[in-house]
């Protein structure tokens, strides 16, 4: 086999392409999780997102509305847990995994008329660039605006979260809901607009694999992208930056153990196979090990319920 | 009015009791149990395809999909018994155990396991198709199509009827072209769209321009087309997702066997069996020849597929060797069913070891 650079572009380009609804669901969960509600329905909200991208684009024959229609989807689905955790003050990990349940069940009964139809072809941007720069040519050009999207979302969720105004309210509300209250601050509605974000980010995830990653829809399609994506922000320590690093590595060591099983290197492939969540986990630990950051940037008051006369 | 209501509601009754005697009476209920979603496209799909030709030829059907293989199907599969199904259909590996041990219980049941081999009981029969016939015309298409003589196979899991396929896939395929290299990944799933995708990108970034495939879903063939390279279609015709890349699609033709099985119970002749059907009997079908194949290839083909029909070719016919090169099939014979059934070694020509 010939390693030349082109070889190596390409592969990172895959890396790039299937770190990209990882990312995107991280991003807003983790919005969702610094106003401090913990929402466990992303695998629900990301296939409801993927059926009703390819349900629109197959009905409507429209890509934009698709992609718009699958993060309304998303927000819709993710109304359900606001209101049952914000307005009935349900339990956030019941209410959470409920909702991944019912996602996986409602996308199966609307997916049953478009199973077997074939997805049409997103457009990718900057195709006739690709080959102007070794390396870097197949990574930068060529993907959808999706993919663009992806890559930015982490430094934008970083700037907005830590250099804008309303950044700050959501991080207050997930530190100290109480005080935050005091000062005048609609906890329940920073709250409400932040898993309604989730959920839209969610939505725009499964799109992405139902329309673009590989246009079909099939039931349980996502196959578990939505727990990887939940595990990624807690070990990322709610940084938006490390999300991205995480994806990376998740999404490369996965397709590196296929190049390395098709070139034949002999390691049983039952470890090749775990590899990606191990060193995902670890590497995430050990970047992340400061305990006075982590305590910083965990919303201390994840996951708990707040009743504004208590 | 009330008269009226009184009445109507009489008749629906006694039209209502009418049905249901009707049903226990005469008609056989037939019932499927699934591993996998309905909505799989792939072999759970196809399963309900030859569900639906039992309903088409006038039974009634029920089927449940998703069952796990586990304490669950036991249960399953007695309240199916208990509920006035007279065959059982259990169209998974896994279901072997819990198959037999709820016939014990309902004798007069009939169960039918599909790819098991485990009869227990005189009520329980196996079926399975010769998928590795299908193969054998995949890989003599490949060996012919590929210009790079490497050729890309995504495994699903390392058990003998995925074996069978890569050895008999690269017997065919080193026939017409002694110099092709099967270079295999294994994927660990039957169906995970997005990890298929990836396995069949990495081994065409590695230089495959034909991909076999051993797992369910179309992501394969999907991105056989993006990169313009050939894929085969796997468990339903898979054209219409990869026009320029699918040459052709191996397909799992359940509904005949499915009918005749039915249709045995109604008239009182079913009895146990064993069937291990191919492309002769239907059970394995070959879609439509894509035009790109050039047309002697596509005659070649259409002969080996009367050949492997009538039983002429066989798809392991020896002289056969193992990886290190110890004889498997001597000269002149072909492999046995049984050899068939527990095939857990490589060919000689494949690369790597299998996963243990």
């Amino acid at each position: 086999m010939i390693i030349d650079i082109n070889f190596i572009g390409l592969i990172i380009a895959s890396i790039m392409a299937s770190a990209v609804p990882l990312i995107l669901a991280s991003c807003g969960e983790l919005i969702t999780e610094r106003s401090g509600v913990l929402n466990l329905g992303v695998e629900g909200m990301m296939i409801i997102g993927a059926i009703s991208g390819f349900a629109l684009m197959t009905v409507t024959g429209s890509l934009i509305i698709a992609v718009f229609g699958a993060m309304l989807a998303g927000v819709l689905i993710s109304t359900i847990f606001a209101f049952l955790t914000q307005t009935l003050i349900t339990n956030h990990v019941a209410t959470g995994l409920a909702l991944t349940i019912f996602g996986i069940g409602i996308s199966a009964m609307i997916g049953k008329n478009f199973v077997g139809i074939p997805g049409k072809e997103f457009p990718v941007l900057f195709e006739g660039l690709k080959d102007t720069i070794p390396l870097l040519g197949p990574i930068l050009f060529g993907h959808s605006i999706v993919f663009y999207f992806a890559f930015a979302l982490p430094f934008i969720t970083s700037y907005f979260l830590k250099k804008t105004k309303i950044g700050l309210i959501v991080r207050a509300v997930g530190d100290s809901p109480e005080s935050a209250s005091n000062q005048g601050i609609n906890v329940k509605l920073v709250r409400y607009a932040c898993i309604l974000y989730g959920g839209a980010m969610s939505g725009l995830a499964g799109a992405y694999l139902s329309m673009i990653y590989t246009p079909q829809w099939i039931e349980n399609m996502t196959g578990g992208r939505g727990w990887i994506a939940l595990a990624l922000v807690v070990f990322s320590t709610w940084n938006p930056i490390k999300i991205l690093i995480g994806a990376m590595i998740f999404g490369g060591l996965t397709i590196i153990q296929f190049h390395m099983q098709a070139i034949g290197v002999r390691i049983p492939v039952q470890f090749l196979t775990a590899l990606p969540y191990i060193v995902t986990i670890i590497v995430l630990v050990v970047i992340s090990r400061d305990s006075r950051k982590i305590r910083l940037s965990t919303p201390s008051s994840l996951g708990k319920s707040f009743h504004k006369d208590n | 009015m009330h008269k009226f209501l009184i009445r109507s509601f009489v008749s629906s009754l006694v039209l209502l009791f009418t049905l249901t005697v009707a049903a226990v009476a005469k008609d056989v209920k037939a019932a499927f149990v699934y591993i996998g979603p309905t909505g799989d496209h792939g072999w759970t799909y196809q399963h309900d395809v030859g569900r639906k030709a039992v309903e088409a030829a006038g039974f009634k059907t029920t089927y449940v999909e998703g069952v796990p293989e586990s304490a669950d199907a036991e249960r399953v599969l007695r309240q199916l018994a208990n509920s006035g199904h007279d065959v059982i259909f259990t169209t998974s590996f896994g279901y072997m155990n819990p198959t037999n041990k709820v016939a014990k219980e309902f004798p007069n049941v009939k169960f039918e396991h599909a790819t098991g081999y485990k009869r227990e009981h005189p009520n329980v029969s196996t079926y399975a198709a010769r998928f590795y016939e299908g193969r054998t015309i995949l890989g003599t298409i490949a060996g012919t199509m590929t210009k790079s003589n490497v050729i890309g196979y995504v495994a699903s899991f390392p058990i003998p009827e995925v074996i069978r396929g890569i050895n008999s896939f690269t017997l065919a395929a080193q026939k017409v072209n002694p110099n092709i290299k099967t270079k295999i990944v294994w994927a660990f799933t039957w169906y995970d769209p997005g990890k298929e995708a990836e396995a069949a990108k990495a081994l065409i970034d590695q230089g495959a321009d034909v991909i076999a495939q051993h797992t369910d879903s179309t992501a394969i063939v999907q991105m056989a087309e993006k990169a313009g390279v050939y894929a085969f279609g796997q468990a339903s015709d898979m054209d219409k997702f990869a026009p320029k890349a699918v040459l052709t699609s191996v397909e799992n033709n359940w509904g005949p066997y499915y009918v005749d099985r039915v249709k045995a119970v109604a008239n009182g002749t079913w009895s146990q069996k064993d069937t291990w059907h191919g492309i002769g009997d239907g059970m394995v079908v070959i879609s439509d020849l894509d035009s790109q194949m050039p047309a002697d290839l596509r005659s070649k083909v259409k002969k080996l597929q009367a050949d492997l029909a009538s039983g002429k070719v066989h798809s392991f016919t020896g002289p056969i060797y193992d990886q290190k090169g110890n004889l498997m099939v001597a000269e002149g014979k072909t492999a046995d069913d049984g050899m068939l059934a527990g095939m857990m070694t490589y060919v000689k020509g494949v690369e790597g070891d299998i996963p243990k």
